[in-house]
């Protein structure tokens, strides 16, 4: 098992990056589908099943239509920025992919082929920088078009992603703090090593992290930059044929890589659970499976067979989470805007931001006394459950997401004074004396 | 009547549990998910269940040797609301009236069904039926050699002293 040559190097990185872009579009394609036919089911109906086997066909024949509709552009768009504004929301969301680990190693005569496009060393930052673009895209395209509803959509939505850009990033913190890296492969390695998901002993980082991502992808219930039934479509609405689809693809690619990170951070990326058989990090020159209890590393097994299973597991997890992307799309309505700006700062912030130090200064204890493996673990579950109980507590008994425009003290109607009742109905006016 | 309104009481602060909602919701849709039972009628190949008192397209009925029934008598085109049916009446030898011209303006017509109501000899029906495409406008002008081939179910009038059509 010695390492690739240049040439293999070159050769496998080609392949991978042809293959992810290929897959990811692909999947991107089908998530309509997907999005359509779960829509449907929800609501008892069946939703598209006519273009071929299921329906099978239908992203390609939507695809297709599109390709071949009329492109408008309206006269006083900006010409420049109108064409940049898809293009800028469209490539970031697609280049995230190069830095997810998705499957063990490969073995290949030629040496063994991680299963990741890029392993850069910084890894999730890369991640973050280039997901924050993509409101660049949607700001350009929603000013460019020079209609009221696309700018009003736009600015929604740099607001909100600049929100709950900051809860993401505190968010991801504890994590780093447990993996100590910020690569993606190091952290599927910590968690294969502790043997914990980041889900457990992270809970409440967890939620917070998909609460953000469902306002970082514009999904609803954070659908603001869209908001059909406030402004028509909000960012895209001067848009039609590709340009259109282009940002649609941005969407659907930000759900598949939201989806992605969070089966990557949280649930072990793609280790499968109770086997540890599959585990591989690359360590001091040597692709090992773990350590003995002497701290002696144990070389892994790398085989093809495995490399497939790996990737079945990180396809079911993020599969997984795009289904509970359009199960939440198709259950709750949309937030107002002061909720959303109010829940992303004054619930969110403060949250993740206390839950930082806490979890820092329970890693820092359990540091100190020396505890490690399982029984780390456990502790910080057991901190988290009772953070999250917590939030949860707080969070559900009306005390965050009131509605805010109607303080609770101002909830009892007013009483009608005379003077006010002199312009209504004298009947009205009537009853509305008499219920004081 | 005056117009009722009805005041929806603002939940009590604290005492409303927006996250339990929400996954109740999910269960809800979840359960409608996995329900089997759909409201979706796949059209071409399911038909609808039309009622039969349905009123579609015209339909001719005829006699036994292929004549049409119809004897001319003026009363559809006189009390057809719309005013879409052209009928140009004729006897022959037997003294037998018939129709040299009988055409329906399908576009014209609003399926009041009054031309089935006034005629004294059952002949002309409105039908159950709605499948009527065209490719060209004129092909919805039915002559009466259209009329007579139609074969779908006849429209059930209705009856005063059965008003549900039991």
């Amino acid at each position: 098992m010695e390492e690739l040559s240049p040439t293999a190097f070159l050769i496998s990185s080609s392949i991978k990056v042809f293959a992810v872009f290929s897959a990811a579009m692909l999947i991107v394609a089908y998530m309509t589908l997907l999005e359509r036919r779960v829509s449907a089911f929800i609501q008892d109906r069946l939703g598209p099943n006519r273009v071929g086997p299921f329906g099978l066909l239908q992203p390609i024949a939507d695809g297709l239509k599109n390709i071949l509709k009329e492109e408008t552009l309206p006269a006083t768009a900006n010409r420049t920025f109108f064409i940049l504004g898809p293009m800028l929301s469209l490539i970031p969301a697609l280049v995230t992919f190069a830095v997810i680990p998705f499957a063990a190693p490969l073995p290949t005569p030629w040496g063994v082929v991680d299963m990741i496009v890029a392993d850069i060393p910084i890894g999730i930052l890369y991640v973050l920088a280039f997901a924050s673009l993509g409101v660049y895209g949607i700001f350009l395209g929603g000013w460019a078009s020079n209609n009221k509803y696309a700018f009003l959509g736009a600015v929604r939505s740099s607001s909100q992603m600049v929100s709950y850009e900051v809860a993401l990033g505190l968010s991801l913190i504890p994590v780093l703090m447990l993996a100590g890296n910020v690569t993606l492969t190091d952290i599927v390695w910590q968690q294969q090593l502790m043997g914990f998901w980041f889900v457990f002993p992270l809970s409440l980082a967890f939620i917070l992290f998909v609460i953000s991502a469902f306002a970082e992808t514009n999904r609803l219930p954070f659908d603001l930059p869209e908001a059909e039934s406030e402004l028509v479509t909000g960012y895209h609405t001067e848009y039609s044929s590709m340009k259109f689809s282009m940002f649609f693809i941005a969407e659907y690619s930000h759900i598949l890589m939201a989806s992605a990170l969070m089966a990557t951070l949280f649930l072990g990326g793609w280790s499968i659970p109770f086997w540890n058989g599959a585990n591989a990090y690359y360590h001091d020159g040597a692709w090992i499976q773990g350590f003995t209890a002497a701290g002696e590393p144990i070389p892994a097994q790398l085989a093809w067979w495995k490399t497939l299973l790996t990737l079945l597991a990180f396809a079911v997890k993020t599969g997984f989470f795009v289904l509970v992307f359009v199960w939440v799309r198709w259950t709750l309505p949309r937030f107002r805007y002061d909720q959303v700006m109010h829940l992303g700062w004054k619930v969110m912030l403060p949250t993740a931001l206390g839950y930082l130090m806490l979890i820092a200064a329970t890693i820092l204890v359990l540091d100190q006394l020396a505890v490690e493996g399982f029984l780390f673990g456990f502790v910080l579950t057991v901190v988290s459950l009772l953070c999250t109980l917590g939030f949860v507590f707080f969070l559900d008994r009306d005390r965050i997401i009131s509605g805010a425009s109607v303080p609770p003290h101002r909830l009892t109607p007013s009483p009608v004074t005379r003077a006010e009742s002199e312009t209504l109905s004298p009947e009205m006016a009537a009853r509305a004396l008499g219920e004081q | 009547m005056a117009a009722t309104v009805k005041v929806m009481r603002r939940p009590e602060p604290g005492k409303t549990s927006y996250l339990r909602a929400a996954l109740k919701g999910m269960g809800l849709t979840f359960k409608h998910m996995v329900n089997t039972e759909k409201v979706t009628l796949q059209y071409p190949e399911e038909q609808p269940d039309l009622s039969s008192r349905w009123r579609g397209t015209h339909r001719m009925e005829v006699h036994a040797d292929g004549r049409p029934k119809c004897v001319a008598c003026g009363l559809c085109p006189t009390v057809c609301p719309a005013n879409c049916i052209r009928l140009v009446g004729g006897e022959d030898d037997n003294g037998n009236r018939y129709p040299i011209v009988y055409e329906i303006d399908e576009f014209r017509c609003i399926f009041c069904g009054m031309c089935q109501e006034v005629c004294p000899v059952e002949a002309i029906h409105v039908g159950v039926h709605f499948e009527n495409g065209e490719y060209t406008r004129d092909r919805f002008v039915y002559d009466l050699d259209r009329l007579m081939e139609q074969d779908h179910a006849v429209t059930h009038l209705w009856d005063p002293s059965d008003p549900r059509s039991e």
